[in-house]
């Protein structure tokens, strides 16, 4: 069974820090950052990458479409 | 062809606006007004020109009909009477505000309140001076005879369309309902999509391509903003009153007096003017035929001429208002009026001349 | 493998969608708003019908919804959307013409419309945010606030002696032979965010087949407004609001 790796990026000056994508990552890759962005909102980040399946459901769940999601097969 | 009918005011309404090419009209049923839908009903124009005709739940859901219709850059017309045209408020200054082109039918009966159904004039205010919220006009057309609600919707459309803004045709319930002879104007095709595109491409709601999105709001957050809107809208109030001032003038080059009526009551002042100069008091009389803008001018050029002006209107005294305003003092401005729904008699408008004046 | 590897055009499988414009939602984070324009815009832009939808933006929250997704917009006076629609579905049928409306503008101020727009069958798509409370006027009442709920204007919580009882509004719009799909989602996980998703793309795709109203409510939640976090609201969302708003199909014809 093919395996997969996933990355998000994420539009920190544009991400409120609602938190909603931290609860949605099934595997605990999110987290919101201790630094703030230009709004002063504490935004998402890759906490841990090497986690991430690329789900998408952090994307999914975003109010503001900040997330990016890429999804690659490891070969 | 132009065609030559007995009609009655109401169906004249809809059969002129069938063949002007009208788009879409939404109504509501209120006495003395409810033949327009219903001549339209009869005529079935969906089957002829296309025109989309249909009866809302409410005056409030048939003027945001009109609201919806006109943002397309349709042209969109809804009728009514006082209370429905109470209701239609929040509507038409939304309409106001957002700028639109679009047609109002009011027939007005006497208030306040559910009032009476028979004629009155006592929505003068209403009509000329906004009506709803905010710092806007219509464009006031007071059609006195069967002939004028139809030269006066084709008119209403073409000023809407010329200056974006609602236009209304303030008839009461004698020009409603009274029948006279009426040469109705040939068939206008509804405009095509081109023709819609090519006369408010720039703003209407008719799909985004090739374009940035269009969007029909009266809504601004930012105050500066907004005032930048008002003073635009003011521009073109100032331009309208500049160039479309409309009235008529009878018998004025000898008066001595004016009757200033329109609508119904100019025509019963017709008669009190035969009565007057029989009895060899000079009168003439003034009609106003668009409300906004007001004959200013044409008031005030006759100052020098008259003694004094009587404004008759089927109200307790709106329009006296704005004759006081355009004569400024320099002669005798006085009221004389009926209210409730009765519609005065010459005899008894000619009596409150001399009274009133001292003849 | 590096994030480098990953993070290539080849392999990307979810981005912002085109039909977003670049301008910032004023909503409040976590807002459901922001989640289910996304998807309107998702949508339209997967039914590549762009250049033939026209939106209808209510007064609330929603107001600005004209700035977000970019399309041609008609923003009505509060409660108004339905009658606009009306006209402008039936002046361009070709359209795809659909509602935004917010449950104080929708289920009491445009009661009268909303009823009449679905009872007349009109070919349009409504889209109702169910949140239980007036978020753009800072947190008042609305028809669908909960019995005990505390908002501005029920400091002690909503009491039905004094306020009347939650109103399912959407359950009696099914009641009326114009509608032709009635839907109840809600978007606070991945999960519900696609069935939401399926459930607008197939009340667009409705307006072709000339069916009636199709009409889908999202069970949404106002954090500020409820004074909770964006998280904590979702779940307090699925402890209170479902039980009285059940998810799912009410009506498919």
């Amino acid at each position: 069974m093919a395996k997969f790796r996933g990355a998000i990026v994420v539009d920190t000056e544009h991400c409120k820090g609602c938190n909603l994508c931290v609860v949605a990552c099934p595997t605990h890759v999110l987290d919101l950052h201790h630094d703030v962005n230009g709004k002063g909102y504490h935004y998402s980040y890759m906490k841990n990458p090497e986690a991430c399946i690329g789900c998408a459901s952090c994307g999914l769940v975003c109010p503001d479409s900040v997330i990016t999601v890429y999804k690659a097969e490891i070969k | 062809m132009a065609e030559v009918k007995l009609m009655k005011g109401n169906e004249v309404i809809a059969e002129t606006a069938i063949r002007c090419g009208c788009d879409g009209y939404f109504g509501y049923p209120i006495t003395p007004q409810s033949e327009v839908m219903e001549t339209l009903m009869l005529r079935k124009p969906w089957e002829e020109t296309g025109m989309v005709v249909l009866q809302a739940e409410s005056e409030v859901a048939a003027i945001n009909m009109v609201y919806g219709g006109a943002s397309c850059g349709k042209k969109v017309m809804t009728s009514s009477s006082s209370p429905g045209i109470s209701l239609k408020q929040e509507g038409i200054t939304y309409i106001a505000g957002s700028e639109l082109p679009c047609l109002i039918v009011d027939v007005m009966r006497g208030g306040p309140g559910l009032g009476t159904i028979q004629p009155s004039q006592s929505d003068y205010f209403q009509a000329t001076k906004g009506g709803g919220h905010g710092d806007y006009h219509l464009i006031v057309l007071a059609p006195a005879s069967v002939q004028e609600m139809s030269d006066f919707v084709v008119l209403g459309f073409d000023l809407a369309f010329k200056y974006r803004n609602p236009a209304m045709v303030l008839a009461d319930g004698v020009i409603g309902q009274m029948m006279e002879k009426v040469i109705l104007p040939d068939y206008t095709p509804r405009r095509t999509k081109e023709e819609i595109e090519k006369q408010c491409g720039n703003w209407a709601l008719t799909g985004k391509k090739n374009r940035e999105r269009h969007v029909i709001t009266s809504l601004e957050l930012e105050a500066h903003r907004q005032e930048v809107f008002n003073e635009k809208l003011q521009h073109k109030y100032r331009e309208i009153e500049a160039n479309e001032v409309r009235y008529e003038m009878l018998n004025c080059e000898d008066a001595e007096y004016i009757f200033v009526a329109y609508g119904s009551t100019a025509r019963i002042c017709q008669k009190s003017i035969q009565l007057a100069r029989e009895a060899g008091i000079k009168v003439g009389l003034l009609r106003p035929i668009t409300l906004y803008p007001f004959p200013m001018q044409p008031i005030s050029d006759l100052c020098s001429k008259v003694k004094g002006f009587l404004s008759v209107e089927m109200s307790a005294g709106q329009m006296v208002e704005d004759v006081r305003l355009a004569v400024n003092g320099r002669v005798k401005v006085d009221h004389y009026g009926r209210m409730g729904g009765v519609v005065p008699t010459p005899e008894e408008i000619l009596v409150a001349l001399k009274e009133k004046f001292s003849i | 493998m590096e994030l480098t590897d990953i993070i290539k055009e080849e392999n990307l499988i979810l981005k912002k969608s085109n039909l977003l414009t670049d301008n910032v939602m004023h909503y409040c984070p976590g807002c459901t708003h922001g989640v289910v324009h996304k998807l309107v815009a998702e949508v339209i832009e997967e039914l590549g019908i762009q250049d033939q939808t026209i939106g209808v933006s209510p007064v609330g929250c929603s107001v600005f919804a004209y700035n977000y997704i970019d399309i041609d917009w008609a923003e009505a006076a509060h409660g108004r959307a339905p009658a606009v629609a009306t006209a402008i579905q039936r002046l361009h049928p070709e359209k795809y013409v659909f509602t935004y409306q917010g449950d104080g503008d929708l289920a009491s101020i445009g009661c009268a419309e909303i009823m009449h727009a679905c009872n007349r069958g009109e070919n349009i798509v409504v889209i109702f945010i169910n949140n239980a409370i007036y978020g753009m006027t800072g947190g008042q009442m609305a028809p669908t606030t909960l019995l005990g709920q505390v908002t501005a204007t029920t400091p002690y919580g909503r009491d039905a002696k004094l306020n009347g009882f939650p109103m399912k509004i959407t359950e009696l719009l099914a009641q009326l032979d114009g509608t032709c799909y009635v839907t109840r989602q809600s978007a606070d996980t991945p999960a519900a965010v696609r069935k939401t998703k399926a459930a607008l793309k197939k009340a667009f795709q409705n307006t072709r087949l000339d069916k009636g109203v199709s009409f889908v409510e999202v069970v949404g939640t106002c954090n500020s407004g409820w004074k909770m976090t964006p998280v904590d609201a979702n779940k307090w969302m699925r402890d209170n609001m479902f039980p009285k708003y059940p998810l799912g199909d009410i009506k498919d014809i």
